[in-house]
């Protein structure tokens, strides 16, 4: 320092008592005078050398400290030719530097670049003078900058975080980050802890817990190496291992063994084929003609041959690795050292794992209950036309898919999610109602009671919507987009977690099945829709207008799929073969349900859902499996109770 | 008392006409042998290889295609408009027919190609090693190389062609018997069938079914071993498709003719009192439901070679709901109807989809018929259903001013059992 | 008396609602049995309990001379042991000439492969020719069922039950819907029929069962009230309160 400015040395005075009093006194007052210690070190830039530097900055105990490292980190401190001091630099342009002094954060001015040389840290000695900002961070007045730190420490652990994380749990006063502090505390434990004991108590401190943080700490604890040995090695032994499973192949084994010299090299049948194909001489092959090489057993001789006139190594046909690997030990050996710490992360595992399996068990109920709310959604408006009026109507999907369409085009001309889901809903209903009702007039109405006609007639109105679907909208998939309330999901822990799509979809379903409930049991279109089902002619008589019942009955049943079709649009691609998709679920729900009850309709749904989603759990990478195995299970189910889970029977079920 | 009748005498002279031989009884199975011999006969002398070249070679396969499809047709029609059963899996049959005689042409014919070219290597293979060749050879599309279990019997060309009769009529009769067992009839069975179908397909369509996923056999227009062009493989197989057409249209017509025939038809009209009669009615559709399904193979076994490939896709539901669109525009409850059906719908749609149709400019839209074939289609089928049930086939009875049409109470629709109510009776 | 068909303590129910109701009914070899009773009285349920139709909650239905229990066999096993059964509305196969119906009717062997080698023979044909004469008609023989009259499908589906060559016929309201004289032509070949064979006649019309003139069961909310000759139970207190109402 050449000169000292009276101000300058008011606050570093001031600063030294105020350190005398809050913290531990330290030999420098000045943070220059920490970087000038080791000037060489810091211009050196090594990776290998830095740590002592970034140590000494950070145990200074100066609060300047923690700028330092960060303006360093952030590439903004500057060097002077000149003296060799650090600053911290702001480029104005190219060619000049504003300079601030560490110490007192004083201005000191624009200075030419010439004069000046940039401190570039690579990217390993910035994630090293990160590593030690921790600290600071872990003690920042703003709590979001605490998190971060805490962030960080996750991504990247380091033995030194453990004392600074301890230092700092006392004096935080957030409840939620102190805990979060002392979780990660526990977990820093179980790999840096130093005693044993204390790190067997941070292991079993997390039994049951379902951090994926956990697992990975406990998971490198035991890593394993398997080791070849007559007697059980030295060391953490976890266990003996029978060469032939996944852990340990034969051939591993025996590959082992072969490179400790405790068993010959056998040559694989490629490289014999490969040692007769170079000893081809004259047609001959070890004696044999090339011609009859074309069996094993020939080849054999024809190497034997040639390993006995020492040609090539020898080789035993009939030699049986199973056997040779029998004679050895294989142990899995610890790389952790003690064994209480090994034991106590197992049983901290198993315990986790139970955890987590009864965890994922109540995550796939609730995938299950929405893939249920999803069948049941299209299902009934199929229970309405199918179970109530026996009218099988193959084109069901289609509507589903016109209602996806609709909501489709309604986000085109309203471009609020929110709105336009809101809007899309009535007209979805509007417009397939319209269509089924138009339907119903014009054909189905002719068919009454010829069911396979008219689920023929059906087909050929299914073929036609489809592809007039497809010459209209293409056959990519157009996209029904969520409103923002409804992105993101509801997670309740690591393993736990249901979309809001998802439970959307839920309350839609129930709110379909009170509808239901309501207009058959409640309402007049109800009674007459009952009373035409179950006789026409009766209810004709009665002043009822058969006609009107059916065609509105069968119009509330398709307007209900196309909201059907606006839900699962949400939740699906809209593609002109949406409906095909869903069709011959929707009818196995309703035929497995049992006709003619809406309740059957929804332990129809509930049974095909979980089914599906226990398919696909046993056998999670296939779907189609799923799916196939699913339809088999129904099929077989039909023969045990052809009339569906809740049957009516007597002279009700032949009306 | 007596009922009289007007009619007695003339009934009196005109009954017994039981002891007539079978073809006379039959009039239409003479007619339509002569018809498909003349059109074989016609196709061969119009092809290239064989006589005046006016025919294209593809054009042959097309045609030979469609009897197949005819034959697949003969058999929707006794299972359904015979014996009542719309059953929407017929053509997973024809399909499963086409993967077995595909895996015998791919393994053959993979195993000439692997064999040639392992002549040349300086030491003859091993079996182990061709079988491995040729594993990576078919399976590596799908990257595997190791033979499925179910191509066990690839290898033997009559064991594979014992197949195509074995596993559909086994799986036909493992589904016919638990369906029929528990009494479901009707559109449900029509469900049944369907999700059969789609479970088939959908399985298929896993890579790791042994069958290549969904890319499915290939190449099967070449037959191992044969060095003759396609212009003269094809007139071969439009020989086989036509001979196994004529016989499974003698075979359903012998089967149809007899008491057998009555006693499906009455279970299609009233299955209950064909019980009562001391009938079990679930052998007898199981019959019917298997025979089907082994004629289906033998016209798929026919098809894909012709086809060239055959995949999962071909035997999705959508086809087996075709295959009842074909027979129910020709006109179902009678063998001929169905033969008319297929030919005609499935030759127009190939002209419609093959883009030969000219387009329909309206001025503000330009009708394509690529694109707009499928909704006519749909559309003519409701049609057909509602005012003409009883198909092309009706045409047959208005020419030949029959007094009595063959069938009773056309205004209701083709047959009784479309008006059956109680569906899930059991 | 020897028995043919024994029901002891039969009982079935649907939701609840106890269509028969503990019922007992015996009949003998040859025999004709008149069944009466107002609607819902089980007539109905009766036959399709003997016919295998519908299956009882509990009870016993014993058959022939060898005493096997009808209640595990299908219903075609049951026809095959000699249970004819006619239906209310006449059910003959209208598509189907009424030769090919009475054909089907004849007593022969019904597995599927043995009828797919089928051929009539001229002991088959004379039968056929027999029964059609038996149900006046005769000269009917080429028409379609669905051509016949009312009348004419109700004796077409008579005589292919006597084709069946039933121990048992179980006859629903033949007479429904026929005019005087086809009614005495009914008469006339059930009684004939009853020389062979046991029949039971479910019916409705008291003039009809009048005519019968045989032995007479009244059944009343699924089980059996009286059992006599017409005049005895028509003199029965409780059934003339079942009939006229109380």
């Amino acid at each position: 320092m050449t000169r000292t400015r009276p101000a300058q040395s008011c606050l570093a005075l001031a600063l030294a008592l105020l350190c005398l009093f809050a913290a531990p006194l330290s030999a420098q007052d000045s943070i220059q005078q920490v970087l000038q210690e080791h000037r060489e070190v810091i211009e050196k830039s090594s990776r290998k050398t830095i740590g002592a530097a970034v140590d000494a900055i950070a145990e200074s105990g100066l609060p300047q400290a923690q700028k330092v490292l960060e303006v360093w980190q952030n590439k903004d401190m500057w060097q002077r030719e000149g003296d060799g001091l650090f600053f911290r630099g702001e480029e104005i342009d190219r060619d000049t530097v504003r300079l601030f002094d560490f110490d007192s954060g004083e201005d000191l001015g624009e200075f030419p670049d010439d004069d000046l040389d940039q401190l570039k840290p690579n990217s390993g000695i910035r994630a090293m003078i990160g590593a030690a900002l921790v600290r600071f961070q872990l003690a920042d007045p703003n709590p979001a900058k605490r998190r971060e730190a805490l962030d960080a420490i996750a991504r990247d652990a380091e033995p030194s975080h453990l004392k600074a994380l301890a230092g700092s749990i006392e004096d935080e006063p957030d409840p939620a980050i102190r805990a979060a502090k002392e979780r990660m505390l526990r977990l820093l434990t179980i790999s840096y802890g130093e005693t044993d004991a204390a790190r067997v108590e941070a292991i079993r401190s997390f039994k049951g817990d379902l951090g994926v943080d956990v697992r990975g700490a406990l998971n490198p604890v035991l890593t394993s190496r398997i080791v070849l040995a007559d007697a059980p090695p030295e060391g953490n032994v976890a266990r003996e291992i029978t060469p032939g499973g996944s852990q340990l192949t034969v051939a591993a084994a025996h590959e082992m063994m072969v490179s400790a010299g405790m068993a010959p090299n056998q040559p694989s049948r490629d490289e014999r084929k490969s040692v007769l194909l170079e000893n081809i001489a004259e047609g001959r092959v070890g004696g044999i003609p090339v011609a009859e090489l074309g069996s094993e057993e020939a080849r054999d001789r024809a190497y034997a041959a040639l390993a006995a006139a020492g040609i090539v190594p020898a080789f035993t046909p009939g030699y049986s690795e199973e056997e040779a690997v029998q004679q050895a030990g294989f142990y899995e050996v610890y790389d952790e050292p003690s064994q209480a710490v090994t034991d106590a992360a197992q049983e901290t595992l198993t315990s986790i794992r139970t955890t987590v399996g009864m965890n994922q068990a109540l995550d796939l109920t609730l995938d299950a209950l929405s893939l249920a709310s999803i069948y049941f959604l299209a299902a009934i408006g199929l229970a309405i036309t199918f179970g109530v009026m026996g009218v099988i109507n193959m084109a069901h999907g289609e509507f589903i898919m016109m209602g996806a369409y609709t909501g489709y085009v309604v986000q085109q001309i309203v471009p609020d999610y929110t709105l336009s889901i809101i809007l899309a809903i009535p007209l979805a209903f509007a417009v397939t109602f319209a269509a089924g009702v138009a339907m119903e007039r014009l054909v189905i109405r002719w068919l009454y009671n010829r069911p396979l006609e008219t689920l023929l007639a059906t087909f050929g109105i299914s073929i036609a919507l489809q592809q007039i679907a497809k010459n209209i909208f293409g056959t990519q998939a157009r996209p029904l987009t969520s409103p923002d309330w409804l992105d993101g999901a509801l997670v309740i822990n690591d393993v736990v977690g249901i979309s809001y799509i998802r439970i959307a979809i839920f309350g839609l379903a129930l709110i379909f099945l009170a509808i239901y409930l309501w207009i058959m049991n409640r309402t007049r279109l109800g009674l007459e829709t009952r009373a035409v089902t179950q006789s026409a002619r009766m209810a004709g008589s009665m002043g009822i207008n058969p006609d009107r019942v059916n065609m509105l009955t069968f119009g509330l049943g398709s307007g209900i799929a196309g909201i059907a079709g606006v839900a699962i649009g949400l939740y699906a691609k809209v593609t002109s073969e949406l409906g095909q998709d869903y069709i011959v679920q929707s009818f196995m729900t309703v035929v497995v349900g049992g006709v003619g009850n809406v309740w059957g309709t929804l332990a129809g749904a509930t049974l095909i859902g979980f089914l599906q989603k226990g398919i696909e759990w046993f056998n999670p990478s296939n779907t189609l499996a799923a799916q196939t195995y699913m339809i088999l299970f129904i099929i077989l189910f039909i023969q045990f109770r052809p009339k569906g889970i809740v049957a009516l029977r007597g002279r009700a079920a032949e009306a | 008392m007596s009922v009289s009748d007007p009619q007695a005498g003339f009934a009196q002279a005109i009954t017994r006409p039981r002891h007539r031989p079978f073809i006379l009884r039959n009039p239409s199975v003479g007619v339509f042998l002569i018809c498909l011999a003349l059109f074989t006969l016609g196709v061969t002398v119009l092809s290239e290889d064989y006589g005046l070249g006016l025919i294209s070679t593809s054009f042959v396969k097309t045609l030979g295609k469609t009897l197949c499809l005819c034959l697949v047709a003969i058999a929707m029609d006794l299972v359904w408009g015979y014996c009542g059963i719309l059953s929407l899996g017929h053509f997973a049959f024809f399909g499963l027919g086409g993967y077995m005689i595909g895996m015998w042409l791919m393994y053959a014919r993979t195993e000439l190609i692997v064999a040639a070219s392992m002549a040349e290597a300086p030491i003859p293979p091993t079996p182990a090693e061709i079988t491995d060749a040729i594993g990576s050879q078919i399976f590596g599309v799908v990257g595997a190389s190791d033979f499925p279990v179910v191509w066990m019997f690839a290898d033997s060309f009559v064991l594979q062609m014992l197949l195509i009769l074995a596993v559909p009529g086994l799986l036909a009769l493992i589904f016919g018997w638990l369906a029929f067992r528990s009494r479901v009839t009707g559109v449900y069975l029509s469900i049944l069938t369907q999700a059969m179908t789609l479970a088939l397909s959908l399985y298929l369509f896993q890579n790791d079914s042994g069958l290549r996923g969904n890319n499915g056999l290939s190449g099967l227009q070449n037959l191992p071993g044969v060095q003759a062009p396609q212009s003269l493989v094809s007139i071969w197989f439009l020989w086989g498709s036509a001979l196994a057409l004529a016989l499974g249209y003698l075979l359903v017509a012998w089967v149809v003719s007899g008491k057998f025939g009555s006693v499906i038809r009455g279970i299609r009209d009233d299955e209950a009192r064909v019980r009562f009669l001391g009938y079990s009615v679930e052998g007898y559709k199981l019959f019917v439901f298997t025979l089907t399904a082994v004629i289906a193979g033998i016209a798929g076994a026919l098809y894909y070679p012709q086809a060239g490939i055959i995949n999962p896709a071909e035997i999705a539901p959508i086809a087996s709901i075709y295959l009842a669109v074909w027979v129910a525009i020709g006109g179902r409850g009678r063998i001929y109807g169905a033969v008319i059906g297929a030919a005609f719908v499935s030759l127009v749609s190939t002209w419609f989809t093959g883009g030969q149709a000219p387009s329909v400019d309206l001025g503000f839209y330009r009708i394509d018929w690529v694109d707009w074939w499928l909704v006519v289609l749909g559309l003519a089928f409701v049609l057909v259903t509602l005012f003409a049930p009883k198909g092309i086939g009706g045409l047959v009875d208005l020419l030949t001013w029959r007094r009595h049409p063959d069938r009773h109470g056309a205004d209701l629709g083709p047959d009784q059992g479309s008006l059956r109510e109680e569906e899930a009776e059991t | 008396m020897s028995t043919l068909l024994e029901v002891s303590g039969v009982s079935v129910s649907f939701d609840g609602f106890k269509a028969i109701n503990n019922l007992s009914f015996r009949i003998g070899p040859a025999e004709l049995r008149a069944i009466i009773g107002p609607n819902g009285a089980g007539k109905t349920t009766f036959m399709d309990i003997v016919t295998g139709k519908t299956r009882p909650d509990e009870g016993r239905v014993i058959w022939g001379e060898r005493s096997v229990s009808l209640l595990r066999m299908s219903e075609s096993r049951i026809a095959q042991e000699g249970i004819g059964r006619k239906f209310q509305r006449p059910t003959v196969f209208e598509d189907q000439s009424v030769h090919d119906n009475l054909l089907m009717a004849l007593k022969k062997p019904r597995g599927p492969f043995a009828v797919l080698f089928y051929r009539p023979e001229s002991p088959d044909e004379a039968r056929v020719e027999e029964l059609a004469a038996e149900i006046g008609l005769e000269a009917a023989l080429p028409r379609k069922a669905g051509e016949l009259s009312h009348g004419q499908k109700q004796w077409l589906e008579i005589g292919m039950l006597l084709a069946q060559e039933p121990k048992l016929l179980l006859v629903d309201e033949p007479a429904a819907g026929m005019t005087l004289s086809e009614r005495e032509h009914t008469t006339d070949i059930l009684r004939r029929a009853a020389e062979t064979r046991a029949v039971v006649v479910v019916e409705h019309d008291m003039e009809f069962v009048r005519r019968l003139d045989c032995k007479v069961t009244v059944l009343h909310e699924g089980s059996v009230l009286a059992e006599g000759t017409l005049d005895h139970v028509t003199q029965n207190r409780q059934v003339i309160d079942v009939y006229l109402g109380r």
